[in-house]
């Protein structure tokens, strides 16, 4: 048996960038791609059901997805990741703010041939 | 000289927000042609119901305990420059808070502004709690008992009757964030009550500079992967609009940060839902079609927004009595810290535990995954934690007495002596809590109304 590695396994944090915000026990995260060329690769990988998946130990009921192809970037709106939200969550983080980052945490399967294009809009602020 | 730009600077993003932001701000807007303007957003749901207790105490008070640090470093500037004044300070008193910002006037021995106070906003000045309760919520818990505060958010007509009234500085209490932005816009430019594309995109616009550095590039900066230059400095953001509703964010001259494509993209879905669909008192903003250019080096044009006709309801925030929550940490140090702080979280779980009372409580250790956990289940994704590092476990609850939230900071302080090896670094916080509820209520209910004081009133 061959195996072919023909894509490498990156987190979401080296193609795109995001912010969070609140409302209620509802959270929005935003995901921004770097470059355009990784709205395509956004779009195949993270997806509602993911997302419900990642913030299941949170008790999230329900992921929508909004796409904004002009920008290019994906709204996710989250219902039940705030535990509560801002009136009565324990949690640390009343507003959820660091969870964009617990989202560009999530792994996404990059092709080989497309990792330096797509890394390749970090740092230009 | 144009009246086909307006300029619009902000000072504050919020209540707590850097107090020399303005300064440079106003500078800028100084050299400008146009009309100009700077507004200060002060105003978070749970900011006003402190600020109703505080007027209950004291009739005098209940504007926002920032005004006199956003105001008066700026005051004389903007008198002198035409830079007039919008902000929310107001809070749960605008008229006290007018009243105070005339006397800076005199204090510093500057002009007498001319200021409008807008008011109107308080539900329970027109529909007792019974009918308000009688509404059904939809955002946060359900009413409770002991309501504090019920503001609604009026939007930016009577900003604009304001300036249309001659106010060097309008001081309100609730309103939408963007009507800060919106209000001076819908003077200048004369739009309508139904020119919903331009009400559109001066919304947008008022979404972009409603958190103050957040579009310039702070609240973004991540080290190796956004950088952003003088964070310590960072400008806050003017834009300009125009008749036509185009839009231009940069930032004040000769400071840090950065506007770019990335660092207004990041604000402009900054808690919104539906892209098509961002209700306001004043329009439904979609920003589905919306684009970002990089016009120059640090503004960049924003196109593209459109708008449908304003709800027939009006968002209104219901503030009551939330109980306690109490708070305590501390912290575990250098080799096998992991194992001592897990010691520390089962001892204070299993005390809590044979209390037996039916307190919510939660026990975190930071410097592993707190924030990320979930109340009764971890991440899954935290890595493995080293068992030697820096640790602090925290224990918090959630009551309805103030003894149950003292009682469990004074467990957490027992440690000292009582729990695991080498405990330090105790502190405890003890909060009473506010909670919100969120109802519309038929905008025809409320008649918001615009007073003067000092010059010419």
């Amino acid at each position: 048996m061959t195996v072919v590695l023909d894509t490498l396994r990156l987190r979401l944090h080296d193609i795109a960038h995001g912010r969070s915000g609140d409302k209620g026990n509802r959270s929005n995260i935003s995901v921004i791609p770097y470059t355009e060329a990784a709205y395509s690769l956004l779009l195949d990988q993270v997806t509602e059901e993911r997302v419900l998946a990642l913030f299941a130990h949170k008790g999230a009921s329900a992921v929508t997805r909004y796409e904004l192809p002009n920008l290019p970037a994906l709204n996710f709106v989250i219902d039940d990741a705030l535990e509560g939200g801002v009136n009565s969550t324990l949690n640390l983080d009343l507003h959820g703010k660091t969870l964009s980052f617990m989202l560009l945490d999530l792994p996404v399967e990059v092709p080989l041939d497309r990792v330096q294009e797509l890394t390749r809009g970090r740092r230009q602020g | 000289m144009t009246k086909n730009l307006v300029h619009i600077g902000c000072g504050a993003g919020f209540a707590g927000d850097r107090k020399d932001a303005g300064g440079p701000v106003v500078d800028t807007l100084a050299t400008r042609d146009g009309p100009k303007y700077l507004i200060f957003e002060t105003l978070a749901e749970r900011t006003l119901a402190l600020a109703q207790k505080q007027k209950q105490r004291d009739p005098e008070r209940g504007y926002s305990p920032f005004l006199e640090a956003y105001v008066r470093p700026v005051l004389e500037r903007c008198l002198a420059n035409n830079i007039r004044i919008v902000s929310n300070f107001g809070a749960a008193n605008p008229a006290g808070g007018a009243r105070r910002i005339l006397e800076i006037a005199k204090e510093i021995g500057c002009r007498h502004p001319r200021i409008a106070v807008v008011s109107g906003d308080d539900l329970l000045s027109v529909m007792d709690e019974k009918e308000i309760r009688s509404h059904k919520t939809i955002e946060g818990l359900p009413i409770g008992d002991g309501i504090v505060a019920a503001n609604t958010y009026i939007g930016a007509r009577p900003i604009a009757e304001a300036l249309a009234g001659g106010a060097d500085i309008v001081v309100v209490g609730r309103t939408t964030d963007p009507a800060l932005v919106l209000g001076p816009l819908i003077h200048e430019f004369g739009w309508t009550e139904e020119d919903w594309d331009a009400l559109a995109a001066g919304t947008l616009a008022g979404h972009l500079l409603e958190c103050g550095a957040q579009v310039t590039g702070a609240y973004f900066a991540d080290p190796g992967f956004k950088d952003v230059p003088d964070l310590a400095h960072v400008g806050f953001p003017i834009a300009t609009i125009s008749r036509e509703g185009a839009i231009r964010v940069g930032k004040a001259d000769n400071t840090g940060g950065c506007v770019t494509p990335a660092t207004v993209k990041e604000q402009i879905l900054y808690e919104m839902h539906d892209p098509s669909a961002y209700l306001t008192a004043d329009v439904v903003l979609d920003i589905s079609g919306v684009s970002v250019e990089q016009a120059s080096e640090n503004v960049v044009a924003v196109s593209g927004a459109r708008g449908k006709a304003r709800p027939d309801t009006l968002k209104t925030t219901i503030s009551f009595d939330g109980g306690w929550l109490g708070e305590a940490e501390i912290s575990y140090a250098g080799p096998n810290a992991l194992a001592r702080a897990e010691l520390a979280r089962e001892v204070l779980s299993e005390r809590a535990r044979e209390r037996g009372s039916n307190a919510e409580y939660r026990f975190d250790i930071i410097g592993t995954s707190s924030t990320f956990d979930g109340g009764s289940a971890p991440y899954p994704g935290a890595g493995t934690a080293a068992a030697d590092g820096d640790y602090r476990v925290r224990a918090a609850v959630s009551c309805h007495s103030r003894e149950v939230a003292e009682d469990l900071a004074d467990e957490v302080l027992s440690l000292y002596c009582s729990g695991p090896a080498g405990g330090g670094g105790f502190r405890r916080n003890i909060t009473a809590q506010i909670h919100t509820a969120s109802i519309l209520v038929d905008r025809n209910r409320l008649s918001p109304s615009v007073q003067f004081i000092g010059a010419g009133a």
